[in-house]
This record gives C-alpha cells, structure tokens and sequence, in this order.
C-alpha cells in the first residue's frame, strides 16, 4: 500500500489506519463521531495527499479540458475551480474531479486517488490537441483545513492576504507559513474550509503549525471516517460507490454539472438522448432510516415487495443523530421505501439533499 | 484491566456466570477497536441461543459487527435501555452495557472459553 508524506505523523498522532483506494490512510485518530463534530463546530485538518494531480498545459490544454467535462470550463476566470465529470463515450462517469484554471494553457485536474492511473490513461488517449500532460501526485501534498473556525485559524499563516477575500471555488497562489501553496476556498465536508496544496516535501513544514493551531482553537485531526460521515450528510457523492462507469451523471444526480449546450464533449450524444428521453432506467436519492437501522452500502431498497435497487452510501449521521444514505432506485413517486437489513425490512423515507 | 472473575470468547464477548445464569457483553477492548456505537440489535427474549452461533450486530458510526454467544440456552432478559443508549456499551462494557441474559442448557460450555490471562495473551497477539 501506498503511504502520504504525513504518513509518521499519523503514526505518532495514534491513528488507526484503513486502506483506501491503494492507499493506507488514517482512518480516524480519536472518534469518528467526535471529529465529525469537531468540523462542524469548530475544525478539523485532513490529509488528503491521496489525491491525485494531473497538470494540462499548453496550447491544446483547454480545448483538451473543455473535451473531457462535462462541466464548461470555458466559463473559468484565472485562479477559479469547477467541479466537473469526466465520462466516457456511453455516458458512464470515469470520474468526477476539480479542474483549477491557472490561466487559459494551464489546468490542474484534482481527481480521486483510487482513479488516478486510470485518469492518466484516459486523458492521454483522448490527447488530440497536443496538451502536456502531468501527474504531479506523487509531488503534491493536500492538506485540508476546513469548519467554520478555518479562516481565523489559516489567516496569521498567510501573509498579504486576508483568506475570507478568497470566494467559494476560487485560489490563490501564495504563502502559508511561509510555504508556496495553492490556497483554494474547497471541500468535501458542506463547511467553510481551505484545500491547500504544497510540494510534497514541504508536507510536514505545512501540517505541523496548522495541527498545533487547529489543536488550540478547539478542533482536530480528522481521518478518513468521519470524511465520510461528512460529506454524506453534506449530500456530496463519493465516486465508486455513489457512481461509476456505468452511471451518467443524470442517474447520480448531477445533472447541474453537464452543460449540453456548451459544444461537444465526451459522451455528449448519449447524455443529450437519455435527457430526451427523460427515463432514466434509476436515479440517486437520498434517504433516511425510520428506526435506529444502519442501511449500508449494497443492501437492497424495496418497495411494495418490488426490489426497486440497492443502497451505495449509508451511515449514521453524527449531526442529525439519524441513519442516512444515498440509494439508487428505479424511478418512482413514493416517498416510503424499506431497506433489507440483515434480512429484515427497515422503513426509510426519501428526502432532500443534502441533508443538513 | 480485564475482569479476573469472567470468561472470554476469541471474538471479545465476555460471559459473567452466576449458577446456570450467564450475562454476556463485549470486552473493553471490543470497544475501544469498535468506538462510536451507535445501534445493537439483539435478539428477544425467548430466543435459543448455541454456543459460538450468532445471535446479534453491533453496529459503529464505520461499519456492523457480528455478536456471538459464547453459551447454549435460552435468552431470558434483554438490556433494552441500550436501544436508547447504545453508548453504554462505549462507556461501561462490563456493567451498564451488557447485552443479555441467557439461562443455560449446559454450562459445561465455560470451560473452552478463555480465562482473563488467555484473553489478555489473545488481544496482544491480535494486536501485534
């Protein structure tokens, strides 16, 4: 299993370690329950160097980009993020990533870590336009410090730079503890927070000041665990589970981020037929648990007797002190679905994300 | 510490006997790796349990655990305060967070479980 540059520092922080994607990760250093609620109410710092970067530069790289989104990229300004999909020619997602512009030639393309060679593999071979293409993860480092403490505790690390000028989905580049970071106002948990990213060898340089800040303020390490529990509840989707290949962006919910007006792009034609057509064979929802049940991931949803699909997230909520999750059902109007639970059917009602 | 006075399955349930009445949780140990209990489901009074056969889940903020009986017999008092509180079991898994009392059909059962020196042997060598 591949280790982060942080790897010695979870180590002695008492982590417990799972494996994710290649990767062997801190799973969570204190409880996942407590750290979940450390973000929320004041911090919580993550390592995230599992994933992946790939730079696209020069002069084909942003029509090579605005081929591969689904997103239109060409709606960027310098220094603004976009989340996006990557699909393939039927309209399944490859992945789904962050592309930050750092000006019209230079792209870098944040995808998730257990993709990253696939993505590589797949962004070379759609390389008709001459771009250069890069993986800068092995080189990169992702720290994320995010609740809503983030930006009082990241602003004494910066200099010439008040951090709360930086808008949601825009970076900057500059300093943090007087290390080059790419400072971008990002994340995966539904709380304000920074995603920084540093050259791998300045991994700890960057970690160890904010750790002892984030300690002081209140806030916490935070693993993997509760990254999960977080973004849940926020109702964003986790790729392999919530979406693969096999699902368009429609059938995970994520219609807002294809633009079929935007000219063409990889899977275009299949998305514009299935948007057509307007049947989507299933679609993602979100559901919560009428008894103190845990749906997870595979179980299968039923309604009426009819085995409608299949759970792909599900865990306790630590802020709603609920259960929750996505499924992906075939389409239906009803709002009462039940979830087989170690062969026994539990109540769930479908409801809004996110969630909180 | 882990109690003198009850027996051990490899599994981290403990068992406390009095006569042919046997309460069963999970070790201290269990909780710690588990942490976060957040639902257990136990089975209802009346229900027949067997020896190292399944009888219940625990489940975490991360993932469900399977429970284990480490006696035959029959079920004849269930903790249903932990339906509400789970996190007993987090906070008191030798007292307030046991799970069940099982009247046994033969005790005999006891002797192949570990003692609390094997128990303690068995979590290091797992935690190694």
């Amino acid at each position: 299993m591949k280790r982060t540059p942080l790897y010695e520092i979870h180590k002695s922080l008492n982590a417990k370690f799972t494996e994710f994607g290649g990767w062997e990760m801190p799973l969570q250093y204190s409880s996942i329950v407590k750290e979940h609620l450390a973000v929320r109410a004041t911090a919580g710092l993550f390592d995230l160097s599992h994933m992946g970067e790939i730079d696209v530069c020069g002069e084909g790289a942003n029509a090579l980009v605005q081929k591969l989104c689904t997103n239109d990229v060409s709606r960027l300004t310098d220094g603004q993020v976009l989340y996006t999909l990557l699909c393939n020619e039927t309209g399944g997602i490859v992945d789904d990533i962050l592309v930050y512009r750092h000006t019209d030639n230079d792209y870098t393309l944040v995808v998730n870590a257990a993709n990253i060679e696939k993505d590589v593999a797949w962004i070379k071979k759609q390389n008709d336009t001459g771009a250069e293409i890069t993986d800068d993860s092995d080189d990169t480092t992702l720290i994320a410090l995010q609740g809503p403490q983030s930006i009082d505790i990241l602003n004494p690390f910066v200099s010439k730079l008040d951090v709360s000028e930086i808008s949601f989905f825009r970076f900057v580049v500059g300093e943090v503890a007087g290390i080059p970071t790419a400072i971008s106002r990002t994340g995966y948990t539904g709380e304000i927070g920074f995603e920084l990213y540093v050259k791998a060898t300045n991994s700890e340089d960057l970690w160890n000041p904010l750790f002892d800040a984030v300690i002081e303020s209140g806030g916490l390490p935070v693993g993997l665990g509760a990254r999960d529990t977080l973004r849940l509840e926020a109702g964003l989707r986790l790729y392999g589970m919530d979406m693969d290949d096999s699902t368009t962006p429609f059938e995970a919910g994520l219609s807002r981020f294809v633009k079929l007006d935007k000219g063409d792009f990889i899977g275009k034609d299949v998305l514009l037929a299935q948007k057509e057509k307007g049947d989507l064979k299933r679609k993602l929802v979100g559901f919560q648990m009428l008894d103190r049940a845990v749906a997870r991931c595979g179980y299968e949803v039923y309604q009426e007797g009819n085995l409608i699909g299949k759970v792909t997230s599900g865990a306790p909520s630590p802020s709603l002190k609920c259960n929750i999750g996505f499924a992906s059902i075939t389409q239906n109007t009803k709002k009462t679905i039940e979830i087989d639970i170690r062969g026994k059917l539990h109540p769930a009602k479908i409801v809004k994300v996110p969630f909180i | 510490m882990i109690p003198e006075n009850l027996r051990y399955m490899e599994s981290h349930e403990w068992v406390r006997q009095e006569d042919d009445i046997a309460t069963i949780g999970i070790t201290d140990y269990a909780q710690s790796e588990i942490q976060d209990i957040v639902f257990v489901e136990l089975p209802d009074v009346g229900t027949q349990l067997t020896h190292k056969t399944e009888f219940g889940v625990i489940e975490s903020v991360k993932a469900a655990f399977d429970l284990y009986s480490p006696v035959s017999g029959e079920v004849i008092e269930v903790n249903e305060s932990l339906l509400d509180e789970p996190e007993q079991v987090n906070e008191s898994p030798y007292d307030d967070g046991w799970f069940l009392k099982i009247k046994m059909t033969d005790p005999s059962e006891l002797g192949a479980l570990f003692d609390a020196n094997q128990y303690q042997a068995h979590i290091e060598a797992e935690h190694a």
